[in-house]
């Protein structure tokens, strides 16, 4: 190994990374010395998750060098990263659910060696021996799937270590733990320092993480705008070189006094999901609902919009009863979902944006005899005037928008059905600074015209600036109710996390 | 409507490409066999030999439109023509004056059309309620249809009808072919069905993103039982159309139309995953192989040879097409 003392473990000169035109990382320096732990922060899009793509040998460069333990790899290719001590922790960790905690960890060390055999005895001492490395008691035997948040990603950390990590890239590494937990993370990273083994983390959420890191680097559009020790950052100081301004927001004017109430719903549960949930949504109010990765959040709103049957409780609109479980009921009590992951879920992103709008109004139209397509482009385009989508013409295919316009597209859709309550799950993911603080007056606007607005979302500083309202879940259940305008950013992160 | 039509847009487009290929293949059989390629006799007797197959590959393509496939077309079309040419030698016999025949004849024909929407329900609950994958529900199925077919004829055709019965695949209405007339005739209702009802758009929407029209609160159920439903009345149709054409009706006629049927969809541009299909596609894809068929046995190709060019050229169409589909999407991929 020709690792000496003050070399760095990843040297990365003058990489670029182009894409079918588009410049995903231009001209960026990146090193990371032994032992040492580097927050890599951006937000999305801005070039983070291609930067590690390249050290971890998925994508290659398109221009640049890259240096490995001291040595320069013209090819490099995961097998050839992983080889040399680089391992990657994405955020859904790629365990084997099916599979026990001792086979998840010995399995990569095992192919590595060419092992033909299963041998049960090897399988259980690589695993002891890495978990005995964190000090951490795990069940050797119990199955992955079984195992809470925090135990999986110790469990991804061993298999890191088992197959000799000098190198281990965190993918949002603590969306999902409570503060003890992150807490326990953090000893952990500071041990594995110890060792000489180096940490990136990857976040957009860094609070946590500052506190174990040397450096900081931050990238925006695919640049390196600012690189410093992490003890000269704050919260404040990242935000600010992530979005390249300050986001100055106004928080949303108040509920009309006595507007009546428009969505009540009474003690939706369903096993092993959430339980007990009760709130009243009012006309013109926004309402938020956050918590953990994995608190329920996001199986509540399905719930709300009928994708997820819940065991027992009601839904009612206007004090009428919504069927639950049923999409389409939902729709017709005029409820409206955005769901978190536009690209899968959202869009049907080769299809036009006219077929994507029109696709919430058919029913309004005659379902016998033909459909009215020029009224159908006419209402399409009214709506990207309206929410300043940027597209040549509604025969545009989605797919062919940015996120901050896909996103106003599938808005559109629902908009055009008037409905009387919208649910928004992470409405700003993955858009950038721009159109995130449009899409908010959007909704600060819809608010005013009547509109309930029910926003799910992980993102603080956005549910303050638009919610009137905020609802904390933890465990699938809610253990807050609090007023958007006297609860601050810190004291909100301390309610999700404790 | 406005559309943003352009010669540039007209000549990009797949079917284009498509019409290209049918006149290709129609001028070199008429280089290689002016005489009788190009006689009138054989022109019709073209047109009186493709709209049975043509009109399956209708049903296969609204069924691949979203995602999934017909692989019963044939056994409907079978079972249907069987149960029709037992009504019509029960109930009638040749005879029978042409009036009274008529009648039958519409009752067989209702019945038969009957029996297609029933399979064709079956097909769609399987795949929309019992959720089975499209290809092994209406494989399933098939075997099924045409185990009845075989078990109501003992495997033997059935045969003996009034004269009447030939004027569905027989006779000309102004020199043009009845069968030819059917096929237009189904080609433009599934074309106005796809691209101008709300129905079409859903189907359209459905095979481009299912978990998308799921969350977009479409009828996901109901528009799976209907695409089925037309598949299998489609399919009826074709047989109604073969029993009239061999004047018989048996468990295991067309066997080599399933090939044909997803070949022509599959080479017609419909995309086999869903999400993109034109009639006007199919129809040239049809006259492509009708032309390709019958110079091939002009040129005195074996029939074995034949189904051999047809399967290799299912396999190059799929390969051209996948691949001009992950370019496309390649080139559309958003920087992320």
């Amino acid at each position: 190994m020709s690792s000496d003392c003050g070399s760095a473990f990843i040297d990365l000169r003058a990489i670029t990374k182009r894409y079918a035109g588009v410049t995903a990382l231009d001209c960026v320096d990146f090193t990371v010395q032994p032992g040492e732990a580097v927050c890599l922060a951006g937000e999305n899009g801005s070039g983070k998750s291609t930067l590690i793509k390249i050290i971890s040998g998925v994508e290659p460069a398109t221009e640049g060098t890259i240096h490995i333990a001291g040595e320069e790899r013209t090819v490099l290719n995961p097998r050839i990263s992983a080889a040399a001590g680089v391992m990657v922790i994405f955020q859904d960790f790629s365990l084997f659910p099916n599979l026990s905690v001792a086979e998840n960890i010995s399995f990569a060390t095992q192919l590595s060696q060419h092992e033909r055999f299963y041998k049960s005895g090897a399988t259980r001492d690589i695993a002891r021996k890495a978990l005995d490395r964190i000090g951490v008691e795990i069940d050797l035997d119990a199955r992955v799937e079984a195992l809470p948040v925090a135990q999986k990603q110790l469990v991804a950390i061993c298999r890191a270590l088992a197959s000799q990590a000098r190198l281990i890239i965190m993918d949002e590494p603590t969306t999902a733990l409570t503060e003890k937990e992150v807490r326990r993370l953090q000893s952990i990273i500071r041990m594995l320092k110890d060792e000489g083994v180096a940490v990136i983390f990857v976040s957009h959420k860094l609070a946590e993480v500052l506190e174990v890191s040397e450096r900081v680097v931050v990238l925006r559009n695919g640049k390196k705008v600012a690189e410093g020790p992490a003890k000269d950052f704050d919260t404040q100081s990242l935000t600010y070189h992530m979005t390249g301004r300050d986001v100055p927001e106004v928080p949303p004017s108040d509920v009309t006094a006595g507007a009546e109430t428009l969505m009540q719903v009474k003690r939706l549960t369903k096993a092993d999901s959430f339980s007990d949930i009760t709130f009243d949504l009012k006309v013109g109010e926004v309402l938020g609902i956050t918590g953990l990765l994995g608190s329920g959040r996001t199986s509540v709103a399905k719930a709300l919009f009928g994708l997820v049957a819940p065991d027992e409780g009601t839904i009612a609109v206007d004090g009428k009863p919504v069927p639950t479980g049923d999409p389409q009921a939902a729709s017709q009590a005029r409820i409206g979902y955005v769901p978190e992951d536009r690209l899968t879920e959202g869009l049907f992103l080769s299809q036009s944006i006219l077929h994507n709008v029109a696709v919430g109004r058919l029913d309004t139209h005659s379902n016998r005899g033909l459909l009215d397509m020029g009224n159908l482009a006419g209402e399409a385009s009214e709506w990207l005037t309206k929410l300043k989508v940027k597209a040549p013409d509604v025969h545009a295919p989605v797919q062919s928008l940015s996120g901050g316009n896909q996103q106003r597209v599938a808005l559109a859709r629902w908009l055009s059905r008037a409905p009387r309550v919208l649910i928004l799950n992470g409405p700003s993911v993955g858009v950038d600074v721009g159109s995130k603080a449009d899409i908010h007056d959007i909704i600060r606007n819809l608010a005013t015209q009547g509109i309930g607005i029910i926003v799910i979302s992980d993102d603080l500083p956005e549910l303050l600036a638009t919610c009137h309202r905020i609802l904390v879940m933890r465990d699938g259940k809610i253990i807050d109710n609090l007023d958007g305008k006297s609860v601050t950013e810190d004291d909100l992160a301390h309610r999700l996390a404790s | 409507m406005k559309q943003h039509t352009t010669p540039r847009d007209i000549t990009a487009a797949p079917e284009f490409r498509l019409f290209l290929i049918a006149a290709l293949v129609f001028g070199l059989m008429s280089v290689l066999s002016p005489d009788r390629f190009l006689s009138s006799q054989n022109l019709t007797s073209m047109a009186f030999q493709f709209p049975e197959f043509a009109i399956l590959a209708l049903a296969m393509a609204i069924t691949m439109m979203t995602g999934g496939i017909d692989l019963s077309v044939v056994g409907v079309a079978n079972l249907s023509a069987v149960v029709a040419a037992l009504i019509l030698t029960h109930f009638s016999d040749p005879s029978m004056p042409a009036s009274q025949s008529a009648v039958w004849l519409c009752v067989a024909i209702a019945v038969a059309m009957a029996i297609g929407a029933v399979a064709g329900l079956l097909n769609g609950a399987l795949v929309a309620f019992f959720g089975l994958p499209p290809i092994l529900a209406t494989l399933g199925s098939g075997l099924v249809f045409t185990g009845f077919a075989i078990a109501m004829t003992g495997g033997s055709a059935v045969m003996g009808f009034p004269a009447t019965v030939a004027l569905i695949g027989n006779a000309q209405v102004l020199g043009v072919p009845v069968p030819l007339i059917l096929f237009a005739l189904l080609a433009c209702i599934l074309h106005l069905l796809l691209t101008r009802t709300a129905f079409g758009l859903r189907v359209t929407m459905y095979g481009a993103n299912p978990l998308a029209a799921l969350y977009a609160a479409i009828d996901i159920n109901r528009m799976l039982l209907k695409v089925y439903v037309i598949a299998g009345m489609f399919s009826s149709v074709a047989g109604l159309i073969i029993m009239s054409r061999a004047n018989s009706a048996k468990a295991d006629y067309g066997s080599s139309y399933l090939l044909l049927a997803v070949l022509i969809a599959v080479l017609g541009g419909v995309n086999p995953y869903g999400g993109y299909g034109r009639v006007i596609g199919v129809v040239l894809a049809v006259l492509s192989m009708q032309f390709l068929s019958s110079g091939l046995n002009m040129l005195q190709v074996s029939n074995f040879a034949r189904e051999l060019i047809w399967g290799v050229l299912l396999i190059l169409v799929m390969v051209i097409n996948t691949h001009a589909i992950t370019a496309l999407r390649r080139s559309a991929k958003p920087a992320s």
